[in-house]
């Protein structure tokens, strides 16, 4: 490769696997002609721990934990589809306040993956600031988070049938408030970050994926959104409680990377709107199906469900033989996916472009390698 | 005092305890200016910012500055030996040197040259030579990514700033730069050229590669940029030399805007230095709220506005002296 690369007076370089900027262990090997890419190859895999092997060797309530260390920011959806998936499976019925609580907190997670991701992009483009900002509010749903659920990222929350804790009345009081605290923040967010010129210099028309594009590679969440394109799960084939709700689906124009920005950020002002209502409207009830087996023996059969993730659309596929281990767990992360688009994205733009871009497509490189 | 009066002569004995009191005064600068930096990010970020060590972590940098003592000076097996050890050192010596000629005060000068602001100019762009040397021998892309970066930003923004300052020293028709102080006794030239002052500031916060113009280290992209491979007191040096630098523009600021040590009350060298961290707070203040610029955006910057800008501005200049 070097030599190839002298004569044609470009060279590689290594970003990552230890990068500040690939976001864990990513690595993605760029050949440049001096500050331009002529060609970037994402190489995947430093992070596989074969989640999907684990899963045939273990019961249906073992593999549970698992699902919070795939993607370790928004482990709450990833929760809730393995979940539904098995009661599908099992044909269990989960109480509508479980599902209340269940949307409740998945969208919380939601907020907090937005927030790391936001401070974690700005950090990219050498914003250090907004970064502690996003932190100190991720701080306050983690603390809430950690009130009900006893952890803090890796949650393993859901039990098949409902959840083993119901709200209480200071869970209730501090989500109001925060609610209330995050609206005013917003206005800060615009000030320092939205408003700011060098932001808007360094990510309009950077990194445009078009509609065509985002078909092609079977893009999902924030990426497609946006492109204008208003895919998303929690509307398009809507589970849980979520068709009970009022919210909107923000969509972007150019598909640039300002646009993924702004998607997100409109996202988050949505989950507030969905935590709200879901608040305001708790049915009272048990939090857990009745009569659900310690030992879970699902008749032979297969099943597929997806949720919105922050990253886009999840997919859990289980086959089951009618053992009391799955046959075979399929895993359809959304980042895998997002990140096959970076080698037609970043072609022709600066080395700077490429983090930005990068950093847009928000992947947990964990989900990755699974 | 005495013996060094008798064998160097009087200019040769102010220069030496001069130097001395220089080394002293980059060292503590230093220190204090990472202790600032960190303080004024800190409560930008709603954090308190090192507060174990010494009252409100005053004296943390001295024990960072001694664990970088302790570290090994690690030089990678593939670098150009001479030039990657030279590389830390030829920075620093600029730097030391343009203190030979500010004015702390009417009397606080070591030499009062009249190529003073020429001589400053002059020896701040040799520092882009260390970072060339530092990114060159280090044999690292990443380094030699940061070095070039740092070669095509410093000779972009030094021709804006050479302009921009030539418009204040046709006004006072002197490179002197005690001439210049004295010339604005009555009214500060921030007032008069208030195009010119804001030139300046972008100038040299890009000449001093501090952000939004940190491209030559640019984190997220280049690791570290030009001194990746550079670990312990050599990192602590370009480290050094980085602060002193910004001593040194904000002082040139403070000399050419900002009339220098006048001011009501205080003696000069406390107003002086008052204006000179006043500048330094405002650099801090860029650095933790902005994003960091793209490269092309950058020189596009300096060679589209900046340096159009500033032609006006000295023509203006030129026109409005010459007629009245």
């Amino acid at each position: 490769m070097l030599e190839r690369g002298l004569e044609e007076k470009t060279f590689w370089l290594n970003l990552g696997p230890q990068h500040p900027s690939t976001h864990g262990v990513l690595r993605v090997l760029l050949e440049m002609d001096g500050e331009y890419i002529v060609k970037a190859e994402p190489v995947i895999g430093y992070g596989h721990r074969g989640h999907e092997h684990m899963a045939e060797n273990r019961n249906y309530h073992q593999f549970l934990p698992n699902m919070g260390r795939v993607d370790y920011l928004h482990a709450l959806a990833f929760n809730q589809c393995y979940c539904m998936a098995v009661e599908k499976l099992m044909g269990i019925k989960v109480p509508e306040r479980a599902e209340y609580i269940r949307v409740i907190t998945a969208e919380m997670n939601r907020l907090t993956s937005h927030f790391l991701w936001v401070g974690a992009y700005l950090m990219d483009l050498g914003a250090f600031t907004p970064f502690l900002y996003c932190f100190d509010d991720r701080e306050n749903i983690l603390d809430l988070l950690d009130r009900l659920t006893g952890s803090r990222l890796t949650y393993c929350f859901y039990r098949f049938g409902g959840v083993p804790v119901d709200l209480d009345d200071e869970f209730i009081a501090g989500t109001r408030a925060f609610i209330q605290r995050l609206r005013r923040r917003w206005v800060d967010y615009d000030n320092l970050v939205t408003k700011n010129i060098i932001f808007i210099k360094r990510t309009k028309d950077v990194g445009v994926i078009t509609k065509e594009q985002c078909v092609q590679y079977g893009l999902t969440g924030p990426m497609v959104r946006g492109s204008g394109i208003p895919y998303d799960i929690r509307k398009s084939e809507p589970y849980s409680a979520y068709p009970e709700f009022d919210f909107e689906i923000p969509i972007g124009e150019n598909g640039d990377v300002f646009d993924r920005y702004i998607v997100r950020m409109r996202e988050m002002e949505q989950s507030l709107r969905i935590i709200e209502q879901a608040l305001n409207r708790l049915p009272e009830g048990p939090i857990m199906a009745e009569k659900v087996p310690k030992r879970l023996k699902p008749a032979a059969g297969e099943v597929y469900q997806a949720v919105e993730t922050a990253r886009g659309e999840f997919g859990c596929y289980i086959v089951s033989q009618g053992d009391i281990k799955p046959y075979r767990i399929k895993l359809r992360v959304p980042s895998f996916a997002n990140l096959s688009i970076l080698p037609e994205a970043s072609v022709d733009n600066l080395v700077a472009d490429v983090v930005a871009i990068l950093g847009s497509m928000d992947v947990v490189v964990p989900e990755i390698d699974r | 005092m005495n013996f060094l009066v008798q064998t160097l002569g009087t200019a040769g004995a102010t220069m030496v305890v001069g130097l001395i009191g220089v080394m002293a005064l980059v060292a503590v600068n230093a220190l204090f200016l990472i202790w600032m930096e960190r303080k004024v990010s800190a409560h930008m970020q709603l954090r308190p910012g090192p507060m174990e060590v010494g009252w409100h972590g005053a004296i943390q940098t001295i024990a960072d500055a001694l664990k970088l003592l302790g570290k090994e000076l690690i030089t990678p097996e593939e670098v150009d030996r001479p030039i990657f050890w030279l590389a830390p050192i030829v920075i620093f010596l600029p730097v030391l040197l343009s203190f030979l000629v500010i004015p702390f005060s009417a009397t606080w000068i070591i030499r009062d040259m009249n190529v003073g602001i020429v001589l400053i100019l002059a020896f701040s762009t040799l520092a882009v030579l260390s970072i060339l040397m530092a990114g060159w021998s280090s044999n690292n892309k990443y380094a030699v990514l940061g070095a070039i970066r740092s070669v095509a930003q410093n000779v972009a923004y030094e021709i804006p700033l050479l302009i921009t300052v030539m418009s204040v020293i046709l006004m006072v028709g002197s490179f002197k730069l005690t001439d210049i102080v004295a010339a604005q006794e009555r009214l500060w030239f921030v007032l008069v050229q208030p195009v010119a002052f804001i030139l300046y500031i972008i100038c040299a916060t890009a000449e001093t590669n501090r952000a939004p113009f940190d491209l030559p280290e640019a984190e997220s992209e280049l690791v570290a940029g030009f001194h990746t491979e550079y670990s312990g007191m050599r990192f602590a040096l370009f480290f050094l030399a980085e602060y002193t630098n910004m001593f040194i523009c904000s002082a040139l600021a403070a000399v050419l805007f900002l009339g220098g040590w006048h001011g009501p009350f205080l003696p000069g060298v406390v107003w002086f230095l008052i204006k000179v961290y006043a500048i330094i707070f405002l650099m801090m203040w860029f650095r933790w709220t902005f994003p960091r610029t793209r490269f092309d955006q950058l020189i596009t910057f300096a060679w589209k506005i900046l340096i159009p800008l500033a032609f006006a501005n000295l023509l203006i200049t030129a026109l409005v002296l010459k007629l009245r």
